[in-house]
């Protein structure tokens, strides 16, 4: 079966009912994606798939075919990077686990929304779980992120 | 976590013995009846006098190492699962070595008690827990910077032919008047051939540059938002295997037999096998074992199986609460006389759930015999000692062919210390179980994870107060029922004294407020549903209670609940401080928006003192949003000040998500809730703004890992009975709001 997974495509021995998730971390060897709950519950999996945030934990291969995968390693452009330096700049990670998908998630919030309230981002982001509880500083970045994409 | 009572829990044991003393560790998890060495401090002295003093060692290679090309890498005994202990280790050797903190990189040392033992625990054992990291690593870490320093410039010196004092050292570079320059890397080998200075100069407080710098950012965040942080999920070794558990459907239910012939028929299943803790299928990768483990079919030995549900359990807590107390924790003045005379009595009782950890990272390790013989085990060793000699055992070989790779994790909240080492034995055994033929990761889903046990305990608190005529508090009674941390662990012995589990009672038997008559007493259940610290472990439900039933105390002698405190604390008492603080900052004097009310709380666990005020709103369907926390911080020196404040942020988010909705119930012994879909952790939606003071102090820093988290139930609780009238005593508040 094929996958394209950050623009290459790989062939992977897969059954169609396999999660993404597996496929991308167990055969292609892809870490950054994590695995949290197996029940789309976390978001800690969060993927773009043709751009739009999907969790690939119950995103099946046998579904994805000639689409667009893409992860935590291969996001790109002006608002991810951007997001990911609002992160590192406001020490938003704790134990960092979940922020892969948040990453992700704020990522397809901003490149919809320019100027998401802060309803807005609590409706985005409310499927990515946060253990340590980073919500103040994710909402913090996301504001952060927004002003600086706007500059 | 563990909580500041290991301060003090090897000197009962050093004055019932003054010889060493063994501990078995890991014998019930395994049978086996291992005996690893757990050297408990020597010197009462030294505990009297505080933690004991690190010994000045060499500190390359075993703190601190520098490459060749300057490259510095902090060697750390505390786990990294979140709280930034690596972060605060990182800062106190750079601060003190004169390294370039933006590149600086930390890993997780363990195997050597005598370098990496917690200094707040007596030194005689490597854990992290009780929010020690930073109180364990003061002196030590600093001085071991230090000592590089002196070497590097002492080796500077010598090829320069200069004086060592005329050398500077900034951002890992040496250099002198005459033009000479130099950095670390050119300097380490011939530095950390040199004698162990006899005394080491720490730098003075006004010379700091990143200790107390509230600009130090982690030097950890840019890889944590780039994926590439590795945590035991990514550990990939050549061949490795993967293997899903099946664990008994009761807590203490044993496997019986099972039939693994269906699964080994799945694509990708390479075997199922026994091991100590259940049936594991080893397949080629995860979701080959998932699917394999949908096929075995498993008897089990129910015969020693709790069954109770947890509202069975909590009706007989309820019961046993009314009733006198099995053990007695404190006993101030004359409750029983204080009580008949006073003016007016005030009774509740308060029930608290079993709480999951649920990490994100769900628990896992990896075990690899390689072709030295030696047992290479990657995991989130929080407890290192316990597992290093755990896994010797298991796979019957010395410890000295063991080695552990300290993998950070994707949180903990003391999960992951834990003295039966169950993931480790899973690892381990299963290796064992193939022949040692491929590496295994043993990976749980969130199912097993949440379904695992070693929760918090549920408890019931029975309490009573009585004020005299003034409004004065002049009684205070807590029976608190629930199962003990420490009873059947290693510790049982040091850690549990006339039938009081120090970990049951903590903020409940050392509250600040002066009550003429108080008495706490405990009645340990006896239950077979496994328990363990869980972020602020016994302050979960003591400060819970203390505060909200002293905030109806306040209601019923008139007084405004802040005065109502201050009026039993002294002026310049830590709580009292931060009380004002707090107040000051939340506009506690200054009326409130429309439709917000507000809710103090204050308590102390692991040295620091943080007070929360709460402003929440009510809508029109009862629902509860928590818009606002003030907190205000005692918590020493402060070493890293935004990360002070970021554990105090993600304290009050994951408190509060546990008393807005979290619980774990069993139905006749089978646990109810095993993934996020129905266990509830907070989500953005719900968190408050967050603000933060820290009080400057001069103090040696206590902990923040965990303080954060007491005082937020109280608090929002407290605004809760201010918007609805309601008190709330059953915990969740969704259980209470619906009942």
């Amino acid at each position: 079966m094929k996958v394209t997974i950050n623009g290459t495509d790989h062939m992977v021995d897969a059954e169609a009912d396999m999660p993404l998730l597996w496929v991308i971390r167990d055969l292609v060897g892809l870490t950054g994606t994590k695995f949290g709950c197996g029940l789309a519950q976390c978001g800690a999996c969060t993927i773009h798939l043709d751009g739009e945030p999907v969790r690939s934990c119950q995103t099946f291969v046998g579904d994805v075919e000639g689409k667009s995968i893409t992860t935590i390693e291969g996001i790109n452009g002006k608002v991810a990077s951007t997001v990911q330096t609002v992160w590192a700049d406001l020490d938003v990670p704790q134990c960092g686990y979940c922020q892969s998908g948040q990453v992700m998630a704020a990522t397809a919030l901003l490149t919809a929304n320019k100027k998401p309230t802060d309803a807005d981002i609590d409706a985005a982001m409310s499927g990515n779980l946060c253990r340590c509880a980073t919500y103040h500083r994710i909402r913090a970045g996301v504001h952060e992120a927004a002003k600086r994409l706007e500059a | 976590m563990l909580p500041k009572f290991m301060q003090t829990m090897a000197s009962p044991l050093v004055k019932a013995k003054t010889s060493r003393r063994q501990f078995l560790l890991g014998a019930a998890a395994t049978g086996t009846g291992l005996a690893i060495g757990f050297q408990l401090l020597g010197s009462q002295k030294a505990q009297a006098a505080g933690f004991p003093a690190p010994p000045l060692v060499q500190p390359f290679a075993a703190y601190v190492t520098i490459d060749a090309d300057g490259k510095v890498t902090v060697l750390s005994s505390q786990f990294e699962m979140g709280q930034g202990s690596y972060n605060g280790l990182a800062t106190l050797v750079a601060e003190e070595l004169g390294a370039d903190f933006s590149k600086i990189e930390v890993l997780g040392a363990a195997s050597n008690v005598k370098l990496y033992g917690n200094l707040a625990f007596g030194g005689a054992f490597q854990g992290t827990g009780g929010s020690t990291s930073m109180a364990s690593s003061w002196d030590r870490y600093r001085m071991a910077g230090a000592a590089a320093r002196q070497m590097l410039v002492a080796a500077a010196a010598k090829d320069w032919g200069v004086k060592a004092e005329e050398i500077k050292v900034e951002k890992g570079v040496l250099s002198h008047a005459s033009g000479k320059t130099g950095h670390f890397g050119q300097f380490a080998a011939k530095a950390s051939a040199l004698p162990v200075p006899e005394k080491v100069a720490l730098k003075d407080a006004k010379d700091w540059t990143l200790i107390g710098n509230p600009n130090l950012k982690r030097f950890d965040s840019a890889r944590k938002a780039n994926g590439t942080e590795r945590y035991t999920i990514d550990v990939k070794l050549p061949g490795m295997l993967t293997a899903v558990m099946i664990h008994p459907p009761f807590f203490g239910a044993t496997l019986k037999s099972f039939d693994g012939a269906a699964a080994k028929a799945v694509k990708g299943v390479v075997d199922v096998v026994a091991t100590p803790r259940g049936v594991a299928i080893v397949a080629q990768h995860m979701w080959a074992a998932i699917k394999g483990r949908e096929a075995v079919t498993v008897v089990w030995d129910e015969s020693k199986a709790e069954k109770r549900g947890s509202d069975e359990l909590l009706a007989s807590y309820r019961e046993t609460a009314g009733k006198a107390p099995a053990a007695i924790a404190r006993n101030d003045g004359d409750t029983t006389k204080a009580f008949a005379g006073a003016d007016k009595v005030l009774e509740a009782t308060y029930e608290f759930p079993y709480l999951a950890h649920a990490a994100l990272e769900p628990l896992n390790a990896v075990a690899h015999m390689n072709a030295d013989g030696v047992l290479e085990v990657w995991g989130g060793h929080q407890f290192p000692d316990v597992y290093h000699g755990t896994a010797a055992a298991i796979a019957g070989i010395p410890p000295e062919k063991v080695k552990l790779h300290v993998m950070k994790s994707g949180g903990s909240f003391g999960r992951r210390a834990v003295f039966d080492a169950d993931v480790i034995v899973e690892a381990v055994a299963v290796a064992k179980a193939i022949g040692f033929k491929a590496p295994v990761k043993v990976q749980w889903t969130r199912e097993d994870d949440m379904k695992g046990g070693r929760y918090r305990a549920a408890f019931v608190h029975k309490v009573k107060a009585g004020l005299d005529k003034d409004g004065k508090l002049i009684a205070w009674d807590d029976h608190i029922v629930g199962q003990s941390i420490m009873k059947g662990t290693i510790f049982e012995q040091g850690m549990v004294k006339a039938g009081v589990d120090a970990t049951s009672v903590e903020g409940a038997n050392n509250l600040p407020y002066e009550i003429p008559n108080q008495k706490i007493g405990l009645t340990t259940t006896d239950v077979g549903v496994p328990v363990l610290w869980w972020r602020s472990v016994g302050s979960t439900h003591t400060a819970y209670v203390a505060e909200v039933f002293l905030d109806e105390l306040a209601e019923a002698a008139g007084k405004d609940p802040i005065a109502f405190r201050l009026s039993m604390l002294k002026p310049d008492d830590r709580h009292a401080v931060v009380l004002k603080l707090a107040a000051d900052k939340a506009g506690w004097d200054k009326p409130l928006a429309a439709g917000r009310f507000r809710g103090v709380a204050v308590a102390e666990s692991f040295g620091t003192v943080v007070a929360q005020i709460a402003e929440v709103s009510v809508d029109g369907s009862g629902g509860i949003k928590v818009e606002r926390v003030v907190a205000a911080v005692d918590c020493g020196l402060t070493i890293n000040p935004d990360q002070v404040r970021a554990q105090v942020e993600g304290g009050i988010g994951f408190g509060l998500g546990a008393i807005m909705d979290e619980a774990i119930t069993l139905t006749a012994g089978a646990v109810d809730q095993t993934n996020y879909d129905a266990y509830h952790p907070l989500r953005i939606d719900a968190m408050p703004k967050v603000e933060v003071h820290i009080l400057p102090s001069t103090n040696p820093p206590s902990g923040i890992g965990e303080p954060g988290v007491p005082p937020i139930g109280p608090a929002v609780a407290n605004a809760v009975f201010k918007a609805t009238g309601k008190r709330i005593r059953m915990l969740p508040f969704s259980k209470t709001m619906n009942a």
